[in-house]
């Protein structure tokens, strides 16, 4: 481990600026290792396309990346260590900004493994509800990562159409519970608030607008030579090498594996909608490329698009969101560990219950952005610098939940 | 494969008798806890055994159990087969001093992260890792914060950084934290 000072230590202007800071170790690589014509160069924490607070050590050779270690824990908060002193319903708003571009998907995993925790269910409107808000927040996702990841690669356009139809997304949020991005909505046997009226057929609305221009934007983007020239061919992942560091979601698909939580452990009755898989195929390189892994995403929305669909169709019109909200949340000794599908891969949690207490003896998030940040180095030897780029965000990561 | 087979199978290769060890195959996840030194010959087995084919490490926890006698960390790993679509779940106990267990980065590259999170937050240290450092936190935070007689530092380099009680205090009386539909 390396011991020399990074030429500043903190932030001389702030006033809480400590003379005294040890020196920088948080290196993996040490100079004196260095073969000829080698740097050491940092990326980031603050670069744009880290796509939030991470900072990448390379080991470079002129454009040549020989090594790369990623550095995380700017965002580190451990909401685990607060959950400790909350009650149960108490950890939802922590849950909503791990992912925070992806709130309903991490308050769902954790609601759930909480019922799981109490045996409870919860009724089918409700679960009409939560299926809908969780796969239009998919699309919203989705959307984020295939917007910024044509900016990486160079392509302003898509990045505005995208975000266009995600702001839509946002007001249908917005109206249901108030606010756009950390919704605190998914409740401990519940949500928070009934659809409003007339909040279906905006919803039908969208979907309808939404599919012609996400074709457009795919024609753009996709299946442009310059785009799949810049994609087509890095940052393989192979089958073995996505099993091997348990990747999930699109990273895991992209690497040509058949397989979805939704399908193959359901959950919240996922299991009565008709929807595919979608799996790389691999027309433009080999399999688990970066492009695989962006276009499992743009298909994917068409499928979420599917599921919202048939969710709207079959909602019963009458029941109580609050129905099966329990008014103390005690459960008896023991733990869950539930995981759930969501936009970034596979979310869990796991919550370890002392005997009727309010408040957790335990909470975990298994969070997917981590474990497939986990991998990164082994994808990134032997690539350009630019290509850094593009393989951060093929893996569509956020560091809200790497840092947790 | 049903959950009580899976732990009767792995049982059987470990040569442990019945009794000799703690399982749960009604439990809502289904476990096994095997001793410490069986750990890496047990998850060897659950990989390249062709009948449980666990190919994957989904997460590693720990979970602080000081008041338990004796005092422990227990690690606790996760499971997945994603080609015979079961789980399972492996326990460990290791004692709170000089905790230490030998790493299974050799067997699934997932737990290399996984254990530098556990080191992290809970000081266990795992023999034979590639790359043991903090991860989460500063390389001069005091202590590990998830141990539960952890205390909080009032200041990190003239930073304060002590969480308030109000929220335990309000929790503990019974009263609600303002989430929910009753506040």
């Amino acid at each position: 481990m390396a011991e020399h000072r990074s030429p500043v230590d903190g932030a001389p202007l702030v006033t809480l600026y400590d003379e005294d800071l040890p020196p920088d170790n948080s290196y993996a690589f040490s100079p004196e290792d260095l073969e000829e014509d080698e740097m050491i160069l940092n990326m980031g924490p603050q670069h744009p396309s880290t796509h939030g607070v991470l900072r990448v050590e390379l080991k470079t050779d002129g454009e040549i990346v020989k090594d790369a270690r990623p550095h995380i824990g700017y965002l580190h908060r451990n909401f685990e260590k607060h959950a400790e002193n909350i009650d149960y319903q108490g950890v939802i708003p922590f849950t909503d900004r791990m992912d925070y571009v992806g709130s309903m998907g991490n308050s769902l995993a954790y609601a759930l493994t909480v019922e799981k925790l109490l045996g409870i269910g919860v009724g089918e409107r409700v679960a009409g509800i939560r299926v809908i808000t969780a796969e239009l927040q998919r699309i919203a996702s989705h959307l984020l990562a295939m917007g910024t990841y044509g900016m990486d690669i160079g392509a302003f356009t898509p990045f505005l159409l995208c975000f266009q139809q995600r702001e839509r997304i946002l007001d249908l949020f917005e109206w249901l519970c108030g606010a756009r991005l950390l919704y605190n909505y998914n409740w401990v046997g519940g949500v928070s608030h009934d659809l409003p009226e007339g909040w279906t057929d905006k919803c039908r609305r969208f979907l309808d607008e939404f599919v012609p221009v996400l074709d457009e934007v795919d024609k753009l983007l996709s299946h442009n030579k310059i785009f799949i020239r810049r994609t087509a061919d890095i940052g393989i992942i192979t089958p073995e090498m996505a099993k091997d560091y348990a990747l999930s979601g699109p990273n895991l698909r992209g690497s040509g594996i058949d397989w979805d939580l939704r399908r193959d452990d359901p959950y919240l009755g996922y299991e009565n909608y008709d929807f595919n898989i979608v799996v790389a195929t691999s027309p433009h390189g080999p399999v688990g490329s970066c492009w695989d892994r962006y276009f499992v995403r743009v298909r994917e929305m068409y499928e979420s698009v599917k599921i919202v669909r048939q969710a709207l169709d079959r909602l019963p019109a009458e029941g109580d969101v609050h129905e099966n909200v329990p008014r103390f949340v005690r459960p008896l000794a023991g733990e869950a560990y539930c995981r759930s599908e969501a936009p970034r891969g596979e979310l869990a949690f796991y919550i370890v219950a002392e005997n009727k207490k309010p408040i957790p003896y335990r909470v975990k998030g298994r969070s997917p952005c981590f474990v497939a940040m986990g991998l990164f180095h082994e994808i990134t030897r032997g690539e350009m610098i630019a290509d850094i780029i593009a393989i951060i965000g093929s893996l569509d990561i956020v560091l809200g939940e790497i840092d947790r | 494969m049903s959950a009580a087979s899976i732990i009767e199978r792995l049982a059987a290769h470990l040569g442990l008798e019945e009794g000799a060890f703690e399982s749960d195959a009604e439990a809502k996840d289904p476990w096994v806890r095997v001793p410490g030194d069986k750990l890496l010959a047990a998850a060897e087995f659950l990989k390249t055994d062709p009948e449980l084919d666990f190919d994957t490490l989904h997460c590693v926890s720990g979970v602080d159990w000081p008041g338990d006698d004796p005092p422990a960390i227990e690690v606790v790993y996760h499971l997945t087969s994603l080609s015979r679509k079961h789980w399972i779940v492996l326990k460990t106990r290791v004692d709170r001093e000089g905790a230490s267990l030998p790493t299974l980065e050799t067997v699934w590259k997932a737990a290399n992260w996984h254990e530098r999170e556990t080191y992290d937050l809970f000081g266990v240290r795992f023999e034979g890792h590639s790359d043991l450092r903090r991860i989460l936190l500063p390389s001069d935070w005091p202590g590990h914060p998830l141990l539960r007689d952890w205390e909080w530092p009032e200041t990190w380099h003239k930073i304060p950084v002590k969480a308030g009680r109000q929220m335990t205090e309000r929790a503990e009386g019974g009263q609600m934290t303002g989430v929910g539909p009753f506040d």
